[in-house]
């Protein structure tokens, strides 16, 4: 039996009818309309589908829609101000976080959550953040750059 | 659990409820409606194929108060079914008096992983590899039930009975986990260290856990020693616990409980390493984990999780 849920997704609130075995990335890809959020292994694995919960990271392919009836879910669409990028989507572009770009909204959503709760982190606890996001092109090296340089900048912005 | 439900599921016979409350998830299971919490054992173990989803869930993830940690009236610790490995890696009393609870969650999957994944779904789905396990066990934890029938509490030694299997029946919710006060007499620690080819998104190879409690001159008085990975369940071993009772705590001492484990154990051959390999490593990841549960009670800082930390040891 179909479940109505309501999904507010970026700040937009979603009334959603769907199959208690939907995953929250098929919703948000399929019935929401917002592709930026990828599936690499539908299983846990890669990252590339993270989004945030109520602020947690969660690998979306697993997590089923129902789940987050109610909650605020951000995808990497509602990480930039319109136009205008995140300074981690900057960092990215910048330092060599970004090759073919598939890793990149978990990763960039990963790195928001390691932020978030951690606003000043060592490159081990970088490191350790993203090791639930594959990235088969950077080398990682990019990334952890990227991540560190944000962190870094609004430590000295204060 | 015990349950063994499922067949593939037609769309239309799929229901979904949301309990905001123990009763109505025990109503619901009673009616054979599966729990999920976290989602991270259930539905990425039918995207393996491993079990399809059941045709029947209720959503237990925001049931109000079983997501607290707080202290219970004999002065131990009861942890909500609901906390997180993320609170648990972080919470300061879990860090303070049950250090090797924080080493097993902070290194369960990747942060994702410990954000979602609850104490009650790594207690309840039963694994011989789930790494909270042998901690809970040196604790003394105690799992709390809720059936139709109301409250029992079952020491999780006799909760788990093999892989994926356990005693709770399938219409009991684990609302909390309760742990022994730490010993009053003496300076305790304790720890839990796996063997794991890398540091996140990794499955213990072999794991134990122990909780080693020093008298005023530093001899051991207690010790609690659990294999994981090892057996078809995770347990203490006895002998491991006697060889180090009345010692200095020392290498020696260490490495004579790592072979008291290591033949306790029954490992199996799997991809991860050969039955005769991990056998090999339950000596000396034992040892790791009892060498840095003492330096613990001796009130040094090893920082969680200790399996980062303990390579050499
Ligand atoms: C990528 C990845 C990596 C992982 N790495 C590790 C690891 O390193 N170590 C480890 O130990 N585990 C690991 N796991 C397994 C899993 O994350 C943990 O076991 C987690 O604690 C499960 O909690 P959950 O709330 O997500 O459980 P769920 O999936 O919601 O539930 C698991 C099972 O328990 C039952 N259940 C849940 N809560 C209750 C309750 N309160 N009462 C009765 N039954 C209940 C469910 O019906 C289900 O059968 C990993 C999983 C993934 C996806
Ligand atoms: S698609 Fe979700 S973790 Fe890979
Ligand atoms: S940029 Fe290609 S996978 Fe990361």
């Amino acid at each position: 039996m179909a479940v109505d849920i309501t999904l507010s997704v970026n700040g937009v609130p979603y009334p959603l009818t769907v199959d208690p075995h939907a995953s929250l990335l098929h919703t948000v890809r399929g019935d929401v309309g917002l592709t930026g959020s990828k599936e690499g292994c539908d299983d846990s694995e890669c990252g590339a589908c993270m989004m945030l919960v109520d602020g947690r990271p969660v690998n979306s392919c697993s997590y089923l829609a129902v789940q987050a009836d109610g909650s605020d879910v951000t995808t990497v669409e509602g990480l930039s101000d319109g136009e205008t990028l995140a300074p981690l989507q900057e960092a990215f572009l910048t330092r060599g976080g970004v090759q073919c770009g598939f890793c990149t909204p978990g990763m960039l959503v990963s790195a928001t959550a390691l932020l978030d709760r951690s606003p000043n982190p060592s490159e081990d606890e970088i490191r350790t953040a993203v090791s639930g996001n594959l990235c088969r092109c950077t080398g990682y090296d990019g990334i952890v750059k990227a991540i560190a340089a944000v962190a870094a900048e609004r430590a000295a912005q204060g | 659990m015990s349950t063994a439900t499922s067949m593939t599921t037609s769309a239309s016979s799929r229901t979904y409820v949301e309990a905001r409350d123990v009763a109505t998830a025990v109503a619901a299971m009673s009616a054979g409606a599966r729990p999920i919490a976290g989602g991270t054992d259930l539905v990425v173990g039918a995207r393996h194929g491993k079990a399809p989803l059941p045709a029947a869930l209720v959503g237990i993830h925001r049931i109000p108060g079983l997501a607290d940690v707080a202290p219970t009236d004999g002065g131990g610790l009861r942890l909500g079914a609901l906390v997180t490995h993320a609170t648990l890696m972080a919470d300061p009393t879990v860090l303070a008096s049950y250090p090797g609870l924080a080493d097993a969650s902070a290194i369960v999957g990747s942060h994702a992983t410990r954000a979602n994944g609850t104490l009650g779904g790594n207690v309840m789905n039963s694994s011989p590899a789930m790494d909270t396990g042998a901690p809970l066990l040196c604790h003394g934890g105690v799992a709390v039930l809720v059936g139709p029938a109301g409250e029992r509490r079952v020491a999780l030694a006799d909760l788990w009975t093999g892989p994926g299997r356990s005693t709770a029946a399938p219409d009991e919710l684990l609302v909390a986990v309760e742990l022994d006060a730490p010993p009053a007499d003496g300076a305790s620690g304790s720890s839990y260290v796996r063997l794991q080819y890398r540091r996140q998104m990794e499955i213990a190879i072999v794991g134990a856990g122990a909780v080693v409690t020093l008298g005023a001159d530093g001899t051991v008085t207690g010790a609690k020693v659990a294999i994981t990975a090892l057996a078809p369940v995770i347990h203490r071993v006895a002998e491991a616990e006697a060889a180090l009772v009345g010692t200095d705590g020392g290498f020696e001492a260490a490495k004579a409980a790592g072979a008291a484990a290591a033949a306790a154990a029954r490992p199996i051959s799997d991809v991860r390493g050969s039955a005769d390999y991990r056998r090999a490593m339950a000596a000396v990841i034992t040892r790791r984990a009892v060498l840095t549960a003492v330096r613990r009670a001796r009130g040094e800082s090893v920082p969680v999780p200790a399996s980062d930390t303990t390579f050499g040891s």
